[in-house]
């Protein structure tokens, strides 16, 4: 019996626990690490990632899983940087054009999935080549700045729109001045909206609903179908405002960013099963998922280890958080009945 | 006297609290066929699961050829003697692979198997099989190529290649066209005359007079009857198989008010009878017959799953023609399916959760989900049908199968129905709380029509009002749930005593 009860409490607090372990550590080992330039930095590193991680949190939610998230990523990138420097869009232009982007790569993956039986994996994984190798095509394979030479012989005489560049490099102020990017907020709203649609309202409920038991779903009149294919497009829609976001940081097209884009938000995604003990897919866990491996990884490189090591670190994390999730939550299963 | 092949004694199988199989007595004859016939639940898959394997037995003695027969798992019960064909054929061919390939495949994992495949070693092999079971297709072909029949014929001829002294076929016939079962019919007298032990299941009649040499029925996991002598009585066995002890359940049949729903000249398929049957309000109408005899069919036209071949359908006077389940709630008509585990338990959710998923938007406010509501809604149905539960909080996978069906049927009653369509609604549940169903069902039949589709003719007497009896896919009689005449019910539900033509096409059961 008490045994029983201590299983539930490490799964259920166990992942908590151990973030909170480690903020104390790192806060009393690395010199620096305990202030909120610091702590704003790990918020940085991890929005991006994390804003993708709520999107596929959500195809997860339905049972599916989308592969194209980092591809739709950098597609957004160069897509909103070939729209302002190469033909002179504005930024609402741009910002509109992406999110269409992102939205009927998102149909496509679901179209593929529902109406031409592609399993997911399968289906995002090709959509994931073919943007890959779509996104270079315009530009010859080169990245996109100010004054580069285009195919037809001129120069590319547009700019970064300054409004553009503002929501990838503002910061607001909050007790010090300048001290919250942007980018940090809009992650932080979009966690807000993921977690309350889907822990709160009737269409995450019934999302949870697929995801669990899609026949029995059905049968009770859910539209399967199209909450999977909206599942989809809110993860391509999260996939380019992320992919918005790192251009706006970089102030240009760069083709070889955004690499460990996929890789890493669906690490944040997967750690996220493991909060709470929810062993399920859910917004707070993936945020917190991406928090965690951003504040490990901030920790560790104050206390200078180096760079190379850190996808070692993130494996192991994931790792672990997928044998707690997985196994730990099985043997309470079997405990119960 | 034919030699005994396979003697079964005391046979006792429980899974938990779920005593399955109560002591089965059971001998299969060389050269005989022992057709085994049980509604859902009797135990028959579990009997066949001991016999082939998956399952240890929990007491009880089963020999083979007069030696103890005692299987560790699949692998050994085949090695030993025991071959089975399972219901669904894709389980036991592999379309990826040529027929060559399937034939050959369990020589593949014997212990001692050579590492390299030499494919003309195995081809030879492969058409030596497959002439020995009269089978004339090419042996390169791919399985997933070829009709069902056939591969239904390399399953069988797989499983001859190992000479079984006991053949099992669990209901081989349930995807094949009249033409394809004479095919296997065919077959299965051949391997009858090689003096092969086979115990056959099935539900279909007309299978089973072509087949039988004998007859076992199973009942609540142990033996109802026996029929061995010829001519067989085959409408004793189906009453054996569906029992038809008297019910403790008093019922007054209401003839109901307006017609709710009507069916007129509807064909469950282009070559059944029309069907013409109304459900009136307040009535609660049974349908019932054997597995294929087109109740599933028929609940799945009238819940928009399935297009009718031809006829209508009108819904308070007004034309109904769902095209999804989506449309057939709208208009309030609403089913508790059948095989609630794979058709209707949400498995990640709580009780309150899985009660109230059809109506979520009568629990939301612009999108955002009321919980308390939600909760209030589910206390309330829960203290209605009785479900024996700590609160709407518990994880549905904590209840017994009895509870976990009154959630499922709850969660129609929420919101009013005008046709509330129950198929199989006693599935898997102890007796006490289908009885609480029953009742809750009836004390609230007013305001709607009611249509039950239950196998088991006791399920039948227990709820309905009138009972209505399909035979291939069409009405094969008609009673009001007064001093029914039992006998020619169980008649009707058995079908005519000539064979009717087959039709190859099925109901999805």
């Amino acid at each position: 019996m008490g045994n029983d009860r201590l299983l539930n409490f490490a799964i259920k607090y166990g992942f908590l626990i151990l973030l909170a372990g480690m903020v104390v550590y790192f806060g009393l080992a690395a010199p620096g690490f305990a202030s909120p330039r610091s702590a704003v930095f790990v918020l940085q590193s991890v929005a991006i990632t994390g804003i993708l991680a709520l999107g596929v949190t959500c195809t997860l939610v339905v049972g599916g899983f989308d592969l194209s998230i980092g591809a739709v990523a950098t597609s957004a990138l160069m897509l909103s940087a070939y729209a302002m420097v190469v033909l002179e869009m504005s930024a609402g232009v741009a910002i509109g054009l992406c999110l269409l982007m992102g939205a009927a790569v998102g149909l496509v993956n679901g179209l593929l999935i529902v109406k031409f039986r592609v399993p997911d994996l399968l289906a995002t994984l090709g959509m994931m080549f073919l943007l890959i190798g779509l996104q270079r095509i315009p530009t010859q394979g080169n990245s996109i700045a100010t004054g580069m030479a285009l195919p037809d012989g001129s120069t590319a005489e547009g700019v970064f729109s300054s409004t553009f560049l503002w929501l990838g490099r503002h910061r607001l102020d909050l007790v010090i001045d300048n001290l919250v990017p942007l980018p940090v907020v809009i992650f932080l709203l979009i966690a807000l909206g993921i977690w309350l649609f889907l822990g709160f309202t009737r269409q995450g409920r019934l999302m949870y609903a697929i995801g669990s038991n899609e026949r029995a779903a059905g049968l009770v009149g859910t539209p399967v179908n199209r909450y999977k294919i909206a599942a989809y497009m809110i993860s391509g829609v999260m996939a380019s405002i992320g992919g918005m976001l790192l251009a706006a940081r970089l102030g240009r097209g760069d083709i070889a960013s955004g690499t460990n884009l996929l890789l890493d938000s669906v690490a944040a995604a997967l750690i996220g099963f493991a909060v709470l003990g929810a062993a399920r897919p859910n917004a707070f866990g993936t945020a917190t998922g991406a928090l965690f491996v951003g504040i490990l990884l901030q920790g560790l490189t104050m206390m200078n280890a180096p760079y190379y090591t850190q996808d070692f670190v993130k494996g192991v994390v994931l790792v672990a958080a997928l044998v707690f999730t997985f196994y730990l939550s099985s043997r309470r299963g079997t405990g119960r009945s | 006297m034919t030699k005994t092949a396979c003697r079964i004694r005391g046979l006792e199988k429980s899974f938990g609290p779920n005593h399955v199989l109560r002591g089965i007595d059971l001998d299969l004859r060389a050269g005989e066929v022992t057709v085994l016939m049980g509604a859902n639940g009797a135990g028959k898959s579990t009997l066949v699961k001991v016999l082939c394997g998956y399952h240890r037995r929990d007491a009880g003695t089963i020999e083979l050829g007069g030696a103890p027969f005692d299987p560790a798992d699949a692998a050994d019960a085949i090695a030993k003697g025991v071959v089975t064909v399972h219901q669904n054929i894709d389980d036991g061919v592999i379309p990826d692979l040529d027929v060559a390939t399937n034939l050959t495949l369990d020589r593949l994992t014997e212990p001692g198997a050579p590492l390299f495949v030499r494919d003309s070693k195995l081809r030879a092999e492969a058409r030596r099989v497959a002439e020995g079971m009269g089978l004339r297709m090419d042996v390169r072909s791919r399985v997933g190529d070829l009709d069902v029949a056939d591969r239904q014929m390399i399953a069988i001829a797989r499983a001859m290649a190992r000479a079984p002294e006991v053949l099992i076929l669990d209901e081989p016939t349930s995807s094949l066209s009249a033409a394809e079962a004479e095919r296997l019919f065919a077959l299965i007298d051949r391997l009858r005359a090689q003096g092969v032990a086979i115990l056959y299941i099935s539900h279909r009649m007309s299978d089973i007079r072509r087949v039988a040499d004998r007859i076992v029925c199973m009942r609540d996991g142990a033996i109802s009857g026996i029929f061995a002598e010829a001519p067989l009585d085959y409408e004793g066995a189906v009453s054996a198989m569906l029992g038809h002890r008297m019910t403790d359940v008093d019922i007054t049949p209401r003839s109901g008010g307006a017609p709710v729903v009507e069916l007129g000249g509807l064909r469950l398929l282009p070559s059944s009878a029309p069907i013409d049957l109304a459900a009136h309000d307040g009535e609660i109408v049974a349908v019932t017959g054997l597995l294929g005899s087109g109740k599933t069919r028929m609940a799945e036209i009238l819940f928009g799953l399935a297009r009718p071949a031809a006829g209508e359908i009108r819904l308070d006077g007004r034309p109904y023609a769902p095209r999804t389940p989506r449309e057939a709630v709208a208009r309030g008509v609403f089913l508790s399916p059948k095989d609630r585990g794979s058709n209707a338990v949400i498995p990640g959710f709580d009780i309150a959760d899985n009660m109230t998923l059809p109506f979520l938007s009568a629990f939301s406010r612009a999108s955002f989900l009321r919980a308390g509501q939600q909760r209030r809604a589910t206390q309330a149905m829960i203290e209605r049908i009785g479900i024996v539960c700590q609160g709407g909080g518990d994880s549905i996978l904590t209840l017994s199968g009895g509870n976990q069906q009154k959630v499922m049927i709850g969660r129609w009653l929420i919101e009013p129905a005008r046709l509330l369509l129950l198929d199989e609604p006693f599935q898997g549940v102890d007796i006490g709380a289908r009885r609480d169903i029953g009742r809750h069902i009836r004390a609230t039949a007013e305001g709607r029509a009611t249509i039950v589709f239950v196998s088991e003719i006791d399920e039948a007497l227990e709820i309905a009002d009138r009972i209505v009896v399909l035979h291939e896919n069409a009405v094969a009689g008609e009673h009001v749930n007064r001093n029914i005449d039992l006998a020619a019910m169980v008649s009707q539900v058995s079908g005519p005593a000539r064979p009717a033509a087959q039709t190859g096409a099925q109901d999805g059961q």
